[in-house]
């Protein structure tokens, strides 16, 4: 997994809320093998026309989009489905951090599998970083990890909060079954305890 | 923590599965029950990419249905697309020595269906699968909740999940729901009330009078649905009518067995004065037959309600989002629900496709005609043989409605069972996301009652006008 530590890039906001994540990669592309690369299918009924073409005023086909490596997002951001793709579709197209106030818990667990940093600013930062994105197209965001700050277009600074356990997966881009398989003897442990106790499991 | 200290059913279900404890208030979850569908393949792939082995083949349970056709088999033959990811199933649950219900096995079905169906599924265990409405399964007082494809493939190495504990929210529903009201109507009740965001970083305990009323497909029903209001997880705790349900089922213990799983199950339910982090109450005789008018679960409405106005949104985010969810709804504001027309209708899904399900939909069409096309996909070769055993199948076909074959059909859009462009659709499913249905299908969520409605008169009707 690519690690996560600093960014500064161009981003893009969305302000509809309860963005599923049917909407970030519709169910009949999710036959492909991971290989395939998610990023052609992120968002693609959005940014795509019925004829394959690309819809111009979708945010993603102008030169500031395409660019974007950042994507700020309103309330409960990639809700529904567990599908993995719709990470593998942010993360193929070339996001590497996504901010909103809530997110879709299953995507949240997703996100940092795959070294996609997942920030949640309170409701009111993250209108304000989204509409300092609007106004300013293109104009770079920066994220850093060991810090846990975000600094906005405009200047604007905000501090956000992560799970230790997570900014560490990320910043060393570590494998985490690699990680759980060394507590083999707990897991075993475990196993005998389970046995003798719950015998019917 | 003392013994002493009052504790919910999540508590306790946790407490017994904590491995390890780690960084950042984490803890290593023993998983007790791992469902696989499909869809999983991604999941095979990447543990095969590491050259990893599965820990405990024998706490998984496979069956296809995200990519399963329900066209009667023979009708045409399965496309590569689809018969590739079944053959997956069949050959990696092969290869790792996984119980595995095929497509030509009488008992396949959509997994939240066979899990319970077949005793996999019990009280006070954790269970995990790679589909968010895992939280089924919390009818029956497991903790359940959908993962990803890497969470998949973790478990399946490990037989664990690094996992923060969630924060906790009692739904309480007390008094008693009206005739014909159901378990589908109530929990869009619920989400309309706390919003499809109100569940996020929750597992949600169901409890009250009304609650505890739900035979067990109705609390199977009201915990699927769960993840629509956010949470991953929902859970009912285990009762005689949870017992009664699981005893004799295949997997589930006997014996002995039965008598030591059933003395521990009865100490799961949450400690009198144990504490939530949040309280909700509804009073079960409020809720009214429910219909979606938006994108969201949470744009349910009563069918004597009107499509609502954006202007009366109470933010300029949530008016965008009910604006963009009329444009592709096609509804005007102040239109009355009851008057809109549908051209499609569908039963089934993970949420309503069991036999209560399928007896209340034919209560509704018997002796009339589906004025649209409309189908019934039921959840498993078992629902389909019980159902077909009592005649509910003719009832169906003779109002001019299709009897499929079982599996997740036009609720996931990946199958071929699809709505057509700007068609509306009345849905017993879980979600009316843009799109679910296929490339700009309007969907509209309801009971399998209200759709058989929806079936018989070409519009959104109160069922209970059809008695």
């Amino acid at each position: 997994m690519e690690p996560f530590v600093t960014l500064t890039a161009s981003a893009v906001a969305f302000d509809l809320p309860n963005i599923d994540t049917d909407r970030i990669v519709p169910a009949r592309f999710l036959h492909h093998p991971r290989a395939v690369g998610f990023g052609q299918f992120l968002f693609h009924d959005l940014r795509f026309d019925a004829d394959g073409r690309e819809i111009p005023g979708f945010v993603l086909n102008q030169a500031h989009g395409r660019a974007a490596r950042i994507l700020v997002a309103a309330d409960n951001f990639a809700c529904g489905s567990s599908r993995e793709a719709a990470v593998w579709a942010l993360a193929g197209f070339g996001i590497r951090a996504v901010i909103a106030p809530s997110f879709g818990d299953i995507f949240f667990e997703n996100s940092f599998k795959n070294g996609l940093l997942t920030i949640r600013l309170p409701a009111a930062d993250a209108a304000r970083l989204r509409a300092a994105v609007a106004a300013h197209p293109g104009a770079p965001v920066s994220v850093d990890l060991p810090a846990q700050t975000v600094h906005g277009p405009d200047g604007a600074a905000f501090r956000f909060e992560i799970d230790g356990f997570k900014k560490e997966c990320l910043l060393s881009g570590q494998d985490e079954i690699g990680l759980t398989l060394a507590r083999a003897d707990d897991i075993a442990a475990f196993e005998a305890r389970r046995r003798a106790e719950t015998p019917w499991l | 923590m003392t013994t002493d200290t009052p504790r919910t059913l999540i508590d306790k279900i946790w407490q017994a599965h904590v491995v390890a404890e780690g960084a950042g208030g984490r803890a290593l979850l023993y998983i007790d029950r791992h469902l696989l569908h499909d869809g999983s393949f991604q999941a095979f792939d990447q543990l095969h990419e590491t050259g990893r082995a599965v820990r405990r083949p024998d706490l998984c349970f496979a069956t296809p249905d995200h990519y399963v056709p329900t066209r009667p088999a023979g009708a045409a033959p399965i496309e590569a697309r689809l018969a590739d990811k079944i053959d997956a199933l069949a050959q990696n649950t092969r290869t790792h020595r996984i119980r595995h219900v095929g497509i030509a096995d009488a008992r396949q079905g959509i997994v939240h269906v066979v899990g319970p169906e077949q005793g996999f599924t019990l009280p006070g265990v954790t269970l995990v699968c790679g589909d968010s409405h895992t939280s089924t399964h919390g009818a029956l007082g497991a903790l359940a909740f959908g993962i990803g494809a890497s969470e998949v493939a973790h478990v399946l190495a490990t037989q664990t999940l690094w996992q923060r504990r969630p924060a906790q929210m009692r739904i309480t529903v007390d008094g008693r729901l009206g005739a014909g009201i159901t378990a589908k109507d109530l929990i869009l009740a619920i989400i309309a009330k706390i919003g499809s965001a109100g569940g996020v970083g929750h597992a949600i305990e169901y409890a009250g009078t009304a609650v505890r009323a739900l035979d067990m497909e109705g609390r199977l029903t009201l915990c699927n649905m769960s993840i629509e209001a956010g949470a991953r997880c929902g859970i009912v705790a285990p009762d005689d009518t949870t017992f009664d349900y699981l005893h004799g089922r295949a997997l589930a213990p006997a014996g002995a067995a039965w008598d030591a799983a059933l003395a521990h199950w009865r100490t799961l339910p949450t400690d009198a004065g144990a504490r939530f982090d949040r309280e909700v109450r509804l009073d079960g005789a409020a809720v009214e037959p429910m219909v979606t008018w938006g994108t969201s679960p949470q744009d349910a409405a009563p069918i004597g309600a009107v499509v609502p106005d954006p202007d009366a949104a109470p933010d300029a985010t949530a008016k965008a989002g009910m604006a963009q969810a009329l444009a592709y709804t096609g509804l005007r504001p102040g239109t009355p629900l009851s008057t809109v027309k549908v051209d499609r209708v569908f039963i089934g899904s993970c949420t309503n496709s069991r036999l209560s399900d399928l007896r209340a939909a034919a209560a509704v069409v018997r002796g009339r005609r589906a004025l649209v096309p409309a189908f019934v996909a039921p959840g498993s070769g078992l629902v389909k043989a019980a159902a077909e055993a009592e005649g509910l199948d003719q009832v169906f076909l003779a109002a001019g409605f299709e009897w499929r074959a079982s599996g997740c059909s036009m609720c996931v859009g990946m199958n071929g069972d699809l709505g057509l462009p700007g068609e509306r659709v009345a849905s017993t499913s879980n979600r009316n996301f843009e799109g679910r249905q296929g490339k700009g299908v309007r969907t509209h969520l309801m009971s399998p009652a209200m759709a058989a409605a929806a079936a018989v008169t070409g519009k959104f009707t109160d069922f209970r006008t059809l008695a």
